[in-house]
């Protein structure tokens, strides 16, 4: 007798009718429960793992209005929202490269390439209005160079994207060596920073929502990101549903370029400084607020709206341990335990429920066999 | 079970086991005697590998006891089954191609020399003694690649031997044999019998188990039929027990009116795995790919359907030409591939049923480009149904799901792209009977409805009960078509592994039972 079957959650199709009267196989039919549940038990845990980073968000927010001087100041909340601004747009794209299993650690080269490219136009005598979409395009197509590494050529997402880490930054500073280039309109300077009407509100918001809006219905409302999901969880059976994985690839790489290369013009803008080094080690930042999100490493799952808890959990946090005087070092150090922890909680609340299960099941079994999920053949 | 000398040698004692929800062995005795050749036949599914599994320390029964000369044994390991006396040789031989015939056998107890080095020699020695012992002619210095199938078996054999193996159980040893190495395979096996080791025997070839066995167990969806001496049963009996119906029932008669040709691939060809493949699929058709495993069947389909790669040749869908490397083409041409891996190929096993049944018309499924309004779920929803699956909530995750629920989304997932030809690579692999029955009929059907079907099976009854055609694949080419009425379990085998059909053993019934055992299978030595 085993103790599983005890739950029957059988659904009201009439499957049975056809089964054949043979007295073999009656039980075979039944769904049971007990085997069942703890799985989706975690699937529901990690789905809800977006709703639990957002909570965290707000508790960080609420906490830091209370306890740190100046957090919940209207300039304050300019300054996060800009300070958010590079992290949350390249996490956008960020996300669905993640989410096929795939990395793009590049991004703040191409953010530093892009800066720098805009600076030389801008001394060559160029518009701005003729740079902006130039920077744009360059983005585009240093992310299509890192997809066709990947998709092409088949190498590893992080090989390439360090290798091209290093190569991008180094030919920012080719490009602009170590000066930086300041002197650019403040009719666009001043936008940047500036907020809407005699709110508090930068902006650039504008820019954050359309894109968020943008890439999260794609993600959550389109073929591509249905294809994005699949390639991520089970490459193999995406492919022989013909999605067209390579195609996929490396099109968002090339979109992941564009939005940094954005971001380097949005970054130089917003410092009125154009430099070579602009934005490097971000891609870590971005990288741990995707993953913080609740986006699987290993691709296949995640939400948009947990990536944007991820980012304002990461940035406000930042944010207040700054206004506490606390130092860039110990800042780095919350970053990195942040990371490492969105990295392994999920994975240690599986192994708890794994354990707690076979647990269960050797004290309910005479014999204590292991749970098994795969099915003889 | 008191200890006698009378008693079984090994006794499998009402043992159960399940695998979360499937019961896979239930309530299984099988008594096999020293000195005598017990063997172990049922379908596939029938719950043989499991038992196999049990007594080769690979799972724990669930209930029930595995006895040994009376004694109750505890398996938790192969070391344990291997300690205890018990080895297993599978259909595929597990030796390390790079080393030597000796040092494999030597593996699991090397012999020790001076500063725990090996001793390489007495290796050899004691290789060559067994040799002596089984009456066969290897070198145990050379190595293991490059062996036969049927002499990597012998030296799997010896190495149990030399491990003082007093019960030899042979998983499907014969599968991928010739008819001479099944007779020298089984020269070796009467030896060890005289020698008073018992045997558990695998086989679906009748004439080897009349030829070898002395004690018969049928077994059928998981339970214990029967076992009788061999002498009190013929072949037509055991093969009604298998079942457990009649056998004109394995023949569901389908008056089939095939149409036009939908599906045609000319001299399709694919560097070093298959060569020159040719056949017409007409609609209304089910045609049969059969062949030993290894012999290009899903290497064939797959590249028919664009996943693989192929160098040379045609596939034309109702006429038009298929370009080549691309699902997609192949998709809106109307071709549907339902493929043999259901875990890796078939489903994305973490996504959730809804995802997978609707997942390669993620895009037809769209308005305007948004996947909004539920139209994801009403589609799942209502081929789910279609196909009677069994689940809670189309959010779950198919890897909740039964084999045959797991096979009835993916089913579910292609016959939704509405294809012209479908092509099912092991349709019912690992799932349970009452479920295989089900996927039988809905072939049936699909073809009376005018799709164009090709099955590639390695289950020789489902190939000869569903198929109007057959057609056989030997090391990756088409070597034989065959009609229904040419179709045995014999034609389809002598044509797979490239034996001319000899003459006690061809048959001219269509029936799947299996003549007399041919008699040049009668082994003396």
């Amino acid at each position: 007798m085993s103790a599983d079957v005890s739950v029957d959650v059988s659904v009201d199709v009439s499957a049975d009718a056809s089964a054949p009267g043979r007295p073999g196989a009656p039980e075979r039919a039944v769904r049971a429960g007990g085997p069942v549940r703890p799985v989706t038990a975690v699937l529901a845990r990690l789905a809800g793992w977006d709703v639990a980073v957002i909570a965290l968000a707000a508790l960080v927010i609420v906490l830091a209005s209370v306890f740190v001087d100046n957090f919940g100041s209207s300039r304050n909340f300019t300054f996060l929202v800009l300070d958010l601004l590079p992290i949350v747009l390249i996490a956008l794209p960020m996300t669905f490269v993640i989410a096929t299993g795939e990395i793009d650690l590049s991004v703040a080269s191409v953010l530093g390439l892009s800066s720098a490219v805009m600076g030389y136009l801008w001394n060559q005598g160029m518009t701005i209005e003729t740079i902006i979409p130039l920077c744009v395009l360059l983005g585009a197509a240093l992310g299509a160079v890192n997809g066709l590494f990947v998709t092409a050529l088949g190498l590893p997402s992080l090989a390439v994207t360090i290798g091209t880490l290093a190569l991008y930054r180094g030919l920012a500073f080719v490009v602009l060596g170590d000066t930086a280039v300041a002197d650019f309109p403040s009719s666009y300077t001043s936008w940047v920073t500036g907020t809407i009407g005699g709110t508090s509100i930068p902006n650039v918001a504008i820019i954050i929502v359309a894109l968020a809006v943008v890439f999260g219905v794609l993600l959550h409302a389109t073929p591509i990101g249905r294809w994005t999901f699949a390639a991520g969880a089970g490459e193999q059976a995406a492919r022989f549903a013909g999605v067209r994985i390579p195609m996929l690839k490396f099109w968002l790489y090339v979109a992941t370029g564009a939005v940094a290369g954005l971001t380097g013009v949005l970054w130089t803008l917003r410092y009125s400084s154009a430099r070579a080094d602009n934005g490097s080690g971000l891609e870590l930042a971005v990288v741990a607020a995707v993953l913080l999100g609740g986006v699987s490493i290993f691709g296949g799952r995640g939400t948009l709206p947990g990536v944007l808890g991820g980012v304002v959990l990461l940035a406000s946090l930042q944010n207040a341990l700054r206004l506490s005087d606390v130092s860039n070092e110990a800042l780095n150090i919350v970053v990195g335990a942040l990371l490492v922890a969105s990295v392994l909680l999920p994975n240690v609340t599986q192994a708890v429920r794994a354990g707690t299960d076979r647990f269960r099941r050797r004290h309910s079994h005479p014999t204590g066999s292991p749970p098994l999920t795969a099915a003889p053949r | 079970m008191p200890p006698d000398s009378t008693g079984p040698l090994l006794h499998v004692h009402n043992v159960s086991k399940s695998f979360g929800v499937v019961a896979a062995v239930r309530d299984v005795s099988i008594p096999v005697y020293a000195g005598e050749a017990h063997a172990l036949v049922g379908e596939n599914g029938a719950g043989k590998s499991t038992i196999v599994k049990m007594l080769a320390g690979v799972h724990r029964p669930d209930t029930g006891s595995i006895d040994l000369a009376g004694r109750p044994l505890d398996l938790r390991s192969p070391a344990d089954a291997r300690a205890a006396g018990i080895a297993v040789i599978y259909q595929e031989p597990t030796l390390f191609p790079d080393l030597s015939v000796a040092e494999n056998i030597a593996m699991t107890r090397p012999p020790r020399g001076r500063f725990g080095m090996i001793d390489r020699h007495r290796a050899a020695r004691t290789a060559a003694d067994l040799f002596a012992r089984l009456g066969v002619e290897i070198d145990p210095a050379r190595p293991a690649r490059g062996l036969s199938i049927a002499d990597q078996q012998i030296v799997e054999i010896a190495k149990a031997l030399s491990m003082d193996t007093r019960v030899l159980v042979m998983d499907e040893p014969t599968a991928a044999l010739t008819s001479v190495e099944v007779e020298r395979l089984f020269a070796v096996a009467r030896s060890l019998l005289e020698q008073g080791t018992a045997i558990v025997f695998i086989s679906h070839r009748f004439e080897e188990i009349t030829a070898l066995c002395a004690r018969v167990t049928v077994m059928r969806d998981g339970q214990h039929v029967s076992t009788d001496l061999m002498a009190d049963l013929d072949v037509d009996e055991i093969v009604r027990r298998m079942v457990g119906r009649d056998l004109s029932a394995l023949h569901p008669q389908r008056t089939a009116a095939p149409g036009e040709v939908m599906l045609q691939v000319e001299g399709l060809g694919r560097d070093g795995v298959f060569e020159d493949v040719s056949f017409t699929v007409r609609s209304g058709e089910i045609v049969a790919l059969a062949g030993l495993v290894g012999s290009g069947r899903s290497e064939v389909v797959q590249a028919v359907f664009g996943v693989d790669r192929r160098d040379r040749g045609t596939v034309r869908v109702g006429g038009q030409r298929l370009r080549p490397n691309s699902p997609r083409a192949a998709m809106s041409a109307g071709l549907a591939l339902v493929p043999e891996d259901r875990r890796l190929q078939g489903l994305v096993m973490d996504a959730s049923i809804q995802r997978n049944v609707t997942l390669p018309r993620a895009g037809s499924l769209a308005r305007v480009g948004l996947l909004l309004g539920g139209a994801e779920r009403r589609s799942a929803e209502e081929w789910a149904t279609r196909l009677q699956t069994k689940y809670h909530r189309l959010s779950d995750a198919v890897s909740t799901l039964s084999g045959g629920n797991q096979q009835k989304v993916v089913l579910a997932k292609w016959l939704a792209t509405m294809p012209r030809v479908l092509i099912i690579d092991e349709p019912t692999r690992g799932i349970d009977v009452g479920t295989k029955a089900e996927v039988h009929r809905l072939i049936s059907g699909l073809a009376t409805d005018g799709v164009a079907v090709v099955v590639v099976s390695s289950e020789l009854p489902e190939v000869l009960s569903l198929a109007d055609r057959v057609l056989v694949m030997r090391e990756g080419r088409l070597v034989r078509e065959l009609d229904r009425d040419e179709a045995t379990e014999e034609s389809v085998m002598f044509a797979a592994v490239g034996q001319g059909p000899q003459p006690a053993a061809t048959a001219e019934s269509a029936s799947t039972a299996t003549s007399e055992p041919a008699p040049e299978l009668e082994v003396s030595r």
